[in-house]
């Protein structure tokens, strides 16, 4: 292996047409061949060298990324002049012309105004470096903050619950068990184990035992969660879908999901329901967290918020329709993360559906819950389970809608779930039928439904047209779980519009959500705020972000934009701005080596250390 | 700090004697360390008529030859008092020097050096040795810190033309194969040893096929064999497959390191006897050539060695260290602290308020433990090297030390350190060195770019001292006009420092907290005042760039080194080096003072440590195993041992008194990039690029230590399979790799590194 690659490195030369293709490019036009093969020689062994010294700075740079700066350090070394000149902030791709039986990548050198450059808006101001302190251990104990990896990674979540049998590495094991914080009895308790490991390879038995925070902190969050303020349950949920060091404690909390379930189906409590279920969802989120091993709990009880018969007071008034949907969309999603081949969820979730969705006796509501459930599996379960009963189900709609003698209740249930066939089916039937759209052929084809799910399909292949002529917008996501639960991660929600702008104040610190050491004698930085704002890359919106520097110095500018690099541009703009008794400057994420990293990364590298998440979108630092 | 400069530049000018002054910089050698300035040389006659007592024994005749070559160069110069006084010194006549003029310098500037460098450790070579070598050797001694200058193009010739000479291309083929077979069919016990020949004999026939134009033969040798050689040496041989043309070879450090450097190898009795007999028997010239000229085997008696014995040694860019390089007697105790009277009083006050009851114990154990501290027998004598005298703030500072220390928690494997991070936020990966000051109230970060900034971490703010214009308003006599001069109007959390025009590579601060050096990639080293925050004086010696700087424990002097293979020894109030330290062969990463101050340690791209005496500028330790370029020293506190750290992610323990390798910690998995002892020297943290820090017993692994004669006497080790035993924590950041470690005198651990998203 080794040699091959050693081989390779001993042959690796430029190929002698490029040499043809720069004699040609600087006007030389007839090389002979044998100056080329010993230019090419010469060049690639100048170029092995140069990245060999740059390799140096990059080592000395405590980088694990080579920079275009590294590159010209190195020139520098050899006493060869460095690349003057402009920097671009995006990636320039190579382009490619053939022709002549010659293939050519190039960069295409634009020439480029300077009264443009000089004219267009600066570059934001980048964020000043920071220092902030956290523990990192605590006499010889990683504490749970985020700041810190979580203790027990999701990986080693995974293959604990998928592969309970596989030994655990020792420092990790260790590591998990003694979070308890009751450190001599779990040490104690880790000496048994391994005993117990070394003998006979049993799964060892590990006590969950919480410190005084975490059970405070499991108090206060399942409290805010089911309590009435809304404010304080949306922070709660925000911890839990975000907070790393939840592991401990995720039984307590499926246990608690499914208890509070179990109680409320039988109160018939809507509104603590979807409580429950927005926890579900948060620990979903949290990226953290593994949530296999308490599947048995959390899977029942989601069910039961699609199916059951009755989920609130007054079925008639009562929008217990949404619960249904959003619980059937954990479903699917827990589906699609955690079905295996050992577990097989998906198949025994789709057998419990379809079979009572089959029986004729089983009531609306429920009927809703399964095809709700069925059809958020994705178009191949419509494709197969739902559309060949179309026409079953929109004769017993019809018997509903049109027939003498019905409850009010169950004219409200068939309604409902008209609709949500209309609904599904329609996208996947867009999709895979071919055209014309025939009124009487759907209704030969669907019974009942058909007219109305031909206009559903006209209508969702002439949105589909739209969209695609729609260019590709950035769009945002952000896993906040907003009051209503018409934001749901499960993707399957179909075209959701340009979403608006939304602010969001990320909250400044969550006290209760883990013990934060104080650092000793470490002054923190001044409390500072962040905004964050969903835009799309257009610039018509930047004008938001602007601030004002009132006082700058000419060098300084210059040194942040261009990092110390002496280019002719950045010199220039650093004059143009001297001129102003002010200048406007829009602030940015500085990418230090354009080159190296996707475009997109322009406006994506923005972290919050509040939240110690990395945000797709802009921050903005308010002096 | 004028009693301490006469001192250091007296014992300086001693030797200048055997300066070799023919060109600035380049003209190194071990011995000769001073720097190269015509002030010192047109020192007085009454520090020159001292000179030669310090001389190390060498041949009358070298002496002459160097004092010769001295002369010719006053000469040339035109320096015709000096030539006097020299030679009124030295006691020679007008006419040695035209006799033996001639031939001293016919070796061109180098001669001199050579024959000094060839006295090191040469003398007693069991090989008989031809004469060839000595030419190439004393090009060496010039060469080695000198690259692309004009000037030396003729000595690289010189250094190339001993490949010249050989033979038919086509047989190095069957040579090295023939070799290679024999080697493998001979008994186990000898087979290891002798497989240390292949890789620089492969690396000399290669660079010989190189040079007589073979280019085809030299690419296919290298595709045949280049797979068989140690993967340590990989990246050495990245360089070599690029290298296929004669001219390539001209200007290429690596090569001539190989070329100049004799590579060591290190073979018992009668491994070496049975690869003589073999390479004889079969008139095999052309390998015997090679390891007559090239390489130098450092032949033991005895059994010889097992491979992971070689392979702990091995993996340097020269092979191993001969064993007398590493046989000086190092004076590695610590000095006597100065006795200092504790305010019993202040300290019994604060012990009421923070406790109600005063401990009365504590100032006995105080006095007790300045006591103790007898003069350890180890120690170098107090003023060896010159050290500046303590000021009125530096007590203060040692008082608040001894106070702090009475506090300080005894770690242990069952009480580990708490780890307090600091993360630079918005760095953007341009974070390049951190420093933090021994009280730790300030930390220093180098950026890539080129600014330093400075944080204060306690609630006091940095603040400067007022502009001139507002100083002369200060009423003078007042009792606080320390305080009056500085600004509170721009105090700050922090401060940036602007000078440099290239990344800064390394940072640190003086002992008192009122100066900070830091050295950039544009190649100097620049010292800043933290009471006024602007540079005071920018070092130029390194012409490129500076790698690494260090204060010392005491002050005053510093070390850098950098991309010019050259360690450089300062006082802040020269603006040329006290000292150069020169031998490395190739960049010098990192350094580091002995906490005695008398002794620094240098890490290496060559792959190896040396410790250089800073009174000589002797080379008193060469330490081989690392596989990588070194990122990191440190010495414990009690200066008997050294961590060192590379990018193989290996640690590597080592015994200075007896220069022997005693552990290797295994765990971390890319670059170290910091290393640091607790303050009692109990745990060893390091801290890498792999985000983790890691803590180490480093009591244990010290004590398990059994250093008996046997090895001290031939440097065979044996080392403990014990790394996993001895780590006691792992500890993962997010995304931050640990570039520094700082053990508070409380024995807190501070981390410091750059968040990269």
């Amino acid at each position: 292996m080794a040699e091959e690659r050693r081989q390779k490195q001993c042959s690796v030369v430029l190929p002698t047409e490029s040499m043809k293709a720069m004699a040609e490019s600087v006007g030389v036009g007839q090389l002979q061949e044998e100056s080329c093969v010993a230019l090419s020689e010469e060049v690639s062994y100048r170029i092995k060298e140069i990245a060999q010294d740059a390799l140096k700075f990059m080592h000395h740079g405590k980088r694990r990324k080579l920079t275009t700066s590294d590159i010209d350090n190195a020139l520098k070394l050899k006493n060869v002049e460095p690349l003057y000149g402009f920097q671009s902030q995006e990636f320039i791709p190579f382009r490619f012309a053939s022709g002549g039986g010659r293939e050519l990548h190039f960069y295409e050198e634009k020439e480029v105004d300077l009264s443009d450059i000089i004219n267009t808006p600066l570059p934001r101001v980048p964020l000043d470096v920071s220092l902030k302190a956290h523990w990192l251990s605590i006499e010889g104990v990683q504490p749970a903050i985020p700041e810190n990896p979580p203790p027990a990674p999701k990986e080693q979540q995974k293959t604990e619950s998928t592969e309970p049998l596989k030994l655990v590495k020792p420092g990790q094991e260790e590591e998990s068990t003694i979070q308890g914080k009751n450190q001599g009895a779990t040490a104690a308790d880790g000496k048994g184990q391994y005993l117990e490991k070394g003998l006979m390879r049993l799964k060892p038995r590990s006590t969950h035992e919480l410190s005084v925070e975490q059970q405070l902190y499991y108090k206060e969050i399942t409290e805010a969660c089911v309590g009435s303020c809304e404010a304080k349950r949306a922070e709660a949920l925000q911890s839990i879908a975000t907070d790393p060091g939840l592991y401990q404690m995720l039984p307590r909390f499926s246990t608690f999901i499914s208890e509070g379930v179990r109680v409320n189906v039988v109160q018939n409590n809507l509104a603590l329901l979807i409580y429950l279920m927005r926890m579900v969802k948060a620990l979903m989120d949290n990226p953290t967290l593994y949530l296999e091993k308490y599947l048995h709990e959390l899977i029942p009880a989601v069910v039961t918020c699609i199916v059951s018969k009755q989920l609130c007071l007054r079925p008639d008034v009562d929008n217990h329709w949404a619960l249904r949907d959003f619980a059937a969309r954990l479903m699917a999603q827990s589906c699609k993360t955690f079905s295996t081949t050992t577990n097989n969820i998906q198949s025994r979730i789709t057998k419990t559906f379809t079979k009572s969705w089959l029986d004729d006796k089983t009531q609306w509501t429920t009927r809703y819950g399964c095809i709700a459930g069925l059809s958020e599996l994705g178009p191949d379960v419509i494709k197969t389970l739902i559309l060949p009963r179309l026409a079953v189900e929109g004769a017993r709609i019809k018997a509903v809608m049109e027939g003498p003698v019905v409850s009010n209740i169950d004219k409200i249930g068939a309604d409902h779930v008209q609709s949500l066939l209309l609904k599904h089916c329609a996208s996947v039937i867009a999709k895979t039928r071919p055209l014309p759209d025939n009124v009487e052929q759907y209704r030969t084809d669907y019974g009942y439904l058909g007219p109305m799910l031909c206009s559903h399909v006209v209508k969702a292949r002439t949105q589909a047209a739209l969209q695609a002529q729609q260019v590709n917008r950035t769009t945002l996501t952000i896993t906040q779980p907003r009051p209503t639960l018409s934001v749901s991660q499960s993707g399957l929600s179909g075209s959701g519009g340009p979403r608006t702008p939304s602010i969001i104040k990320v909250p400044s610190s969550l006290t209760l959500m883990s013990p934060r050491p104080g650092t000793p004698s470490q002054p923190s930085p001044p409390a500072t705020k962040y905004i964050v704002m969903a835009t799309s890359a257009g610039a018509a919106s930047t004008q938001q972000f602007k601030f004002i520097l009132c006082t700058f110095w000419c060098y300084d500018i210059f040194l942040i934009h261009s990092g110390g690099k002496k280019s002719f541009l950045h010199h220039k703009l650093g004059n143009y701005l001297a001129n102003f008794s002010y200048a406007v400057i829009y602030s940015c994420v500085r990418v230090p080596t354009p080159q190296l990293l996707p475009p997109h990364c322009l406006i994506c590298t923005a972290f919050c250390p509040c939240t110690n998440r990395l945000y797709g979108c802009f921050i903005q630092h308010l002096l | 700090m004028a009693a301490v400069q006469g001192g250091l530049i007296d014992t300086e000018e001693e030797k200048d004697i055997k300066t070799e002054p023919a060109n600035d910089g380049c003209g190194n050698n071990n011995n000769n360390n001073t720097a190269n300035d015509g002030r010192l040389l047109n020192a007085s006659p009454g520090s020159i008529s001292s000179g030669g007592s310090n001389k190390p024994a060498t041949g009358a005749l070298e002496d002459q030859q160097t004092l010769l070559a001295v002369l010719q160069f006053l000469k040339k110069n035109n320096l015709s008092e000096s030539v006097e006084i020299l030679r009124r010194e030295a006691g020679l006549s007008e006419d040695t020097e035209d006799s033996k003029g001639l031939d001293s310098s016919g070796a061109g500037s180098g001669g001199a050096a050579g024959n000094v460098d060839s006295e090191s450790g040469d003398a007693n070579s069991l090989l008989s040795r031809v004469s060839v070598s000595s030419s190439a050797v004393s090009a060496s001694a010039v060469q080695a810190p000198s690259k692309g200058a004009g000037e030396d193009q003729p000595d690289v010739n010189v250094v190339l033309s001993a490949y010249s000479q050989q033979g038919d291309p086509a047989l190095y083929d069957v040579y090295y194969s023939s070799l290679k077979k024999f080697i493998e069919s001979v008994l186990d016990c000898h087979r290891a040893e002798l497989s240390q020949v292949f890789y620089p004999l492969f690396v000399h026939m290669y660079l010989e096929l190189v040079y007589n134009n073979h280019e085809n033969e030299a690419k296919a040798f290298f595709e045949k064999f280049s797979g068989d050689q140690e993967c340590y040496y990989e990246d050495d041989l990245r360089v070599l497959s690029g290298m296929t043309k004669k001219e390539h070879m001209r200007g290429n450090e690596t090569l001539l390191d190989f070329r100049t450097s004799k590579f060591v190898l290190r073979i018992s009795r009668d491994s070496y006897q049975l690869l003589k007999r073999h390479l004889q028997e079969r008139q095999n010239n052309q390998i015997w050539n090679i390891i007559q000229e090239h390489l130098y085997i450092d032949i033991f008696d005895g059994m010889p060695r097992s491979k992971s014995q070689i392979d702990a040694m091995s993996g340097s860019l020269a092979g191993e260290a001969k064993r007398e390089a590493n046989k000086a007697k190092v004076f590695y105790g610590l000095l006597k602290e100065p006795e200092i009277e504790v305010p019993l009083d202040d300290e019994d006050e604060e012990a009421e308020n923070e406790e109600g009851k005063p401990k009365k114990k504590k100032p006995k154990k105080d006095s007790m433990g300045s006591k103790s501290k007898k003069q350890d027998p180890n120690a170098p004598s107090q003023n060896r090297i010159p050290l500046p005298e303590l000021k009125d703030s530096d007590k203060l500072d040692k008082i608040m030390y001894m106070k702090e220390a009475t506090k300080r928690i005894r770690l242990g494997p069952d009480t580990l350190p708490s780890i307090c991070f600091y993360s630079f936020l918005n760095a953007y990966q341009g974070l390049t060195a951190v420093d933090v000051t021994d009280d730790s109230s300030l930390i220093a970060g180098g950026f890539a770019d080129s600014t330093v900034r400075v944080w204060s971490v306690t609630p006091k703010k940095l603040r400067k001292v007022k502009s001139a214009a507002d100083l002369s308003l200060i009423d003078k006599e007042s009792d606080d006009v320390l305080e009056r001069i500085m600004d509170e109007k721009t105090a700050s959390e922090s401060k940036i420092l602007y000078g440099h025009s290239g990344p800064v590579y390394g940072i640190s601060f003086s002992p008192d907290r009122n100066y900070l050096l830091s050295s950039s990639e544009d190649g100097t080293v620049r010292l800043w005042s933290l009471q006024t925050f602007t540079c005071l004086v920018g070092y130029k010696g390194h012409n490129y760039p500076v790698w690494d700087t260090q204060f010392s424990p005491y002050g005053y002097y510093f070390v850098s080194g950098g991309h010019d293979r050259v360690a450089r020894l300062w006082a802040t109030d020269h603006y040329q080096p006290l000292r150069m330290f020169s031998g490395h062969l190739a960049d010098i990463t990192c350094t580091r003072f002995h906490p005695n101050s008398n002794y620094v340690a240098t890490g290496s791209s060559d792959r190896t440590i040396r410790l250089w005496d800073v009174l000589n500028g002797n080379c008193v330790r060469i330490f081989t195993g690392h596989k990588g370029p070194i990122h990191a020293l440190a010495f414990s506190p009690n200066g008997k041992f050294l961590a060192s750290g590379a990018t193989d992610g290996r640690v590597l323990l080592w015994d200075i008194g007896h220069g022997l390798m005693i552990g290797e910690l295994k765990g971390h998995t890319d670059t170290i990039y910091s290393l640091k002892f607790s303050r009692d020297g109990e745990i060893l943290a390091s801290g890498s690029m792999d985000n983790t820090v890691r803590l180490w017993d480093a009591m244990k692994a010290f004590d398990d230590l059994e250093t008996d004669d046997f090895t001290a006497a031939t440097g065979h080790i044996h080392l403990p399979e014990n790394s996993q035993e001895l780590l006691l924590g792992t500890y993962m950041s997010k995304s931050t790799p640990v570039v520094h470690l700082h053990f508070t005198r409380r024995n807190l651990l501070l981390a410091a590194g750059a968040y990269n998203p």
